[in-house]
């Protein structure tokens, strides 16, 4: 177990692209840190960095206080799976899974080597397929193959590149759960590569979230849900993901196409000097008055609904808008960035799954100013960031994650056999 | 799923293709148990089976042509597709793996050679090799048979190289193997089949070839079964050696049937399946 610290890490390709600008990212022990972002936005280049696949174009990486920059991947004792596994098809499971073992000749003895490989398949529920191939295997057995052959290693970290992508929605769901009680069992440092930020609000201790090669912000899944440094990262985390709403801002209000949001305090530091800004607002915020109490300071407006999409739990409710010309350009750049088809502007709504509304009714919504963010249609950034509750959240989420390592290691030390794995040292 | 029609049209299929392609195999078989005096008597079997031919070719009279010439073909062939292989290896996998100038060029050259014609080469070819002392001899038969050899072999070779997931390699090296080590145990294993599989296809080519086989040599020194088959004649000038050349031809079948079933296992195909998600 180890820490990982990035700093200024660079990969510039030989075109002098920059696939990941000047990175710096402090991992600590036990941690699982998720990298997140859009395609191409260079997280999986960043991750096959640490690993060693990708040589370093500048910056420093250290593992613990050894710097790696130049070190062979086979030097760095780093545990990788594949998003396609990459297992050997030659090999039956339990060969697969003990190759690592086997390659330092003598190291360990036969007996202990297939101890180890018995406890990782125990763990990963392989026991009965050990003396299969991969290629009778299905997906979510490959995927513990190559889970197994990354822990029996009791490598310094586990490093994952996007390893659920290839599964079905359920297998994922399952899988999901899995990693995440595998890491807390082991207590190993984790770094996670995927897009998807389900995975990412779920598992990560802290996400680091990259656009085009730049890291956007790095803080726990709350934080970042809550308090978003910036348009995109406000756009790409939650889903249905943020309505951003033009907002002219007028003496005592900002006016918006869905009501007017009344300049409080705070909103009026926000905007200052700012004609026009981007309204960001959750599609869980909106209520139907219909059906729940309105408080005082809430935003009322009339709404046609467009289309509906009814999906048990909740309903999502469209409701189409004209935006306005100014952040319409600004708009359109971030829907791209978040490899979406810039299709047309519509208000997202979800509201509880109860509700009978349904396509072409009118209804009157509301929402709390107070949930509302303000962007800077220029540079994007969050005009409304609260950087001390953001600070609070993240403080939150290390004291929960020290508290899950340390039942985690208070279960193993009770001989809770069946879990208690490698780890130890 | 085939429903029953089409299973028994595929059997039936299969069963007029199998019959079309063995019968002339079968019929040189039979011939070749026949005593000479029965060669013309236009029925299938022999009648009285007899041994005489394979003694002939094996302790007979075309003893010293069949078996120099078997010596020869086995020599040369075994020669010219280990080099081949070895070369092509090399070859396709720096075109399967690498970025460098010129790719396209080896590819496209590699094709050009193997589809120019082997008859307009091989007057120049016997010329030349007489003049440099090359006629005759192995080397002689080894570098035209490697001409028709390692195109092929590079092509076949490229293909299958193309398709084996790298990532295994760096999969390996994550692991803890050194560069030769993930060469060694992940990639080689993999690669095993196809090189094979490319070999034995050399080996066929070079062990059937006869234009060559017959121009460039003139003696039992360098010749191969295929030309040296032109040189059996009957115990007398009024017999055909249709008898003695039958049963070399089941002879020199018997190498190939071997090699086959020898490396059928490595030849399976499909091994990388399960490597990857597919």
């Amino acid at each position: 177990m180890s820490a990982i610290t990035l700093k200024n890490i660079v990969k510039e390709y030989g075109d002098g692209y920059a696939a990941v600008n000047d990175v710096s990212l402090e991992i600590a022990d036990g941690e699982f840190v998720i990298l997140v972002g859009p395609s191409g936005c260079g997280k999986s280049t960043l991750l096959r960095m640490i690993v060693g696949l990708e040589d370093i174009t500048s910056g420093e990486l250290r593992i613990d206080d050894d710097l790696v920059n130049d070190k062979a991947p086979r030097d760095r004792d780093l545990a990788m799976v594949f998003q396609n596994y990459a297992l050997y098809p030659h090999l039956t499971v339990f060969e697969n899974i003990a190759f690592p073992l086997r390659l330092t000749k003598g190291a360990l003895s036969d007996d202990e080597i297939d101890a180890r490989v018995r406890r990782a398949s125990t763990l990963l529920e392989l026991d009965e397929h050990l003396d299969r191939k991969p290629a009778n295997l299905s997906g979510g057995q490959r995927q513990r193959v190559a889970m197994g052959r990354a822990i029996v290693r009791e490598a310094r970290a586990f490093l994952f590149d996007e390893p659920l992508s290839n599964l079905d929605a359920k297998l994922r769901g399952q899988m999901r759960t899995e990693i995440a009680r595998m890491q807390r069992t082991l207590g190993t440092t984790t770094v996670y590569v995927t897009h998807d930020q389900t995975e990412a609000l779920t598992l990560g201790d802290r996400v680091a979230v990259l656009r085009r090669g730049v890291l956007q912000q790095v803080a726990s899944p709350r934080s970042l849900y809550e308090q978003p440094v910036n348009l995109f990262v406000a756009g790409f985390i939650g889903s249905p993901p943020m309505n951003f709403l033009p907002g002219e801002v007028g003496e005592s209000s900002i006016s918006t196409p869905f009501g007017e949001l009344p300049l409080t305090d705070r909103l009026r530091s926000a905007v200052e000097g700012r004609d026009i800004v981007i309204v960001g607002i959750r599609p869980d915020a909106f209520h139907d008055v219909d059906e729940s109490d309105v408080p005082d300071e809430a935003v009322r407006f009339e709404a046609e609904i467009d289309v509906t999409e009814w999906l048990g739990s909740e309903l999502y409710a469209y409701v189409p808008f004209t935006s306005h010309d100014d952040v319409a350009a600004k708009l359109e750049e971030l829907d791209r960035d978040l490899d979406g088809e810039g299709m047309r502007t519509q208000l997202v709504v979800s509201l509880d799954a109860m509700s009978t509304l349904t396509d072409g009714d009118d209804a009157t919504l509301w929402f709390d100013p107070a949930s509302a963010h303000v962007f800077d249609p220029e540079t994007g950034d969050n005009l409304t960031r609260d950087a001390a509750r953001a600070e609070k959240l993240d403080e939150h989420g290390a004291k929960a994650r020290k508290r899950a390592i340390e039942r985690a290691r208070d279960k193993a030390e009770r001989g809770d056999a069946a879990v208690a794995v490698p780890s130890a040292g | 799923m085939l429903t029953t029609k089409q299973r028994i049209w595929w059997a039936l299929g299969t069963v007029a293709v199998l019959l079309y392609a063995l019968f002339p195999v079968a019929a040189i078989f039979a011939t070749s148990f026949k005593p000479s005096s029965e060669l013309t008597s236009g029925t299938f079997l022999p009648s009285s089976p007899t041994l005489s031919n394979y003694e002939s070719i094996l302790a007979g009279d075309a003893q010293e042509l069949f078996l120099s010439s078997l010596r020869n073909s086995i020599g040369i062939s075994v020669i010219s597709t280990v080099l081949a292989s070895i070369l092509a290896t090399l070859a396709a996998y720096a075109i399967a793996r690498l970025d460098f100038p010129g790719k396209k060029l080896v590819l496209m050259t590699s094709l050009a050679v193997s589809i120019f014609p082997v008859i307009s080469i091989v007057t120049p070819l016997f010329n030349l090799w007489r003049t440099i002392g090359l006629y005759d001899t192995w080397p002689g038969l080894i570098i035209p048979y490697m001409s028709l050899t390692l195109p092929i072999s590079i092509w076949t070779l490229t293909a299958f190289f193309r398709q084996i997931p790298w990532e295994l390699e760096q999969a390996a090296q994550v692991d803890g193997a050194t560069t030769y080590q993930a060469f060694r145990r992940a990639i080689v294993p993999l690669a095993a089949p196809g090189v094979f599989t490319t070999a034995l296809i050399a080996f066929f080519i070079a062990w059937n070839d006869f234009v060559y086989g017959i121009s460039l040599t003139s003696t039992s020194a360098a010749r191969p079964v295929p030309a040296a088959l032109a040189f059996f004649t009957g115990s007398s000038q009024f017999e055909e050696p249709t008898g003695a050349i039958s049963a070399a031809a089941v002879v020199v079948t018997i190498p190939v049937v071997v090699l086959v079933l020898l490396f059928q296992r490595q030849i399976v195909s499909g091994l990388t399946q399960g490597a990857v998600k597919g």
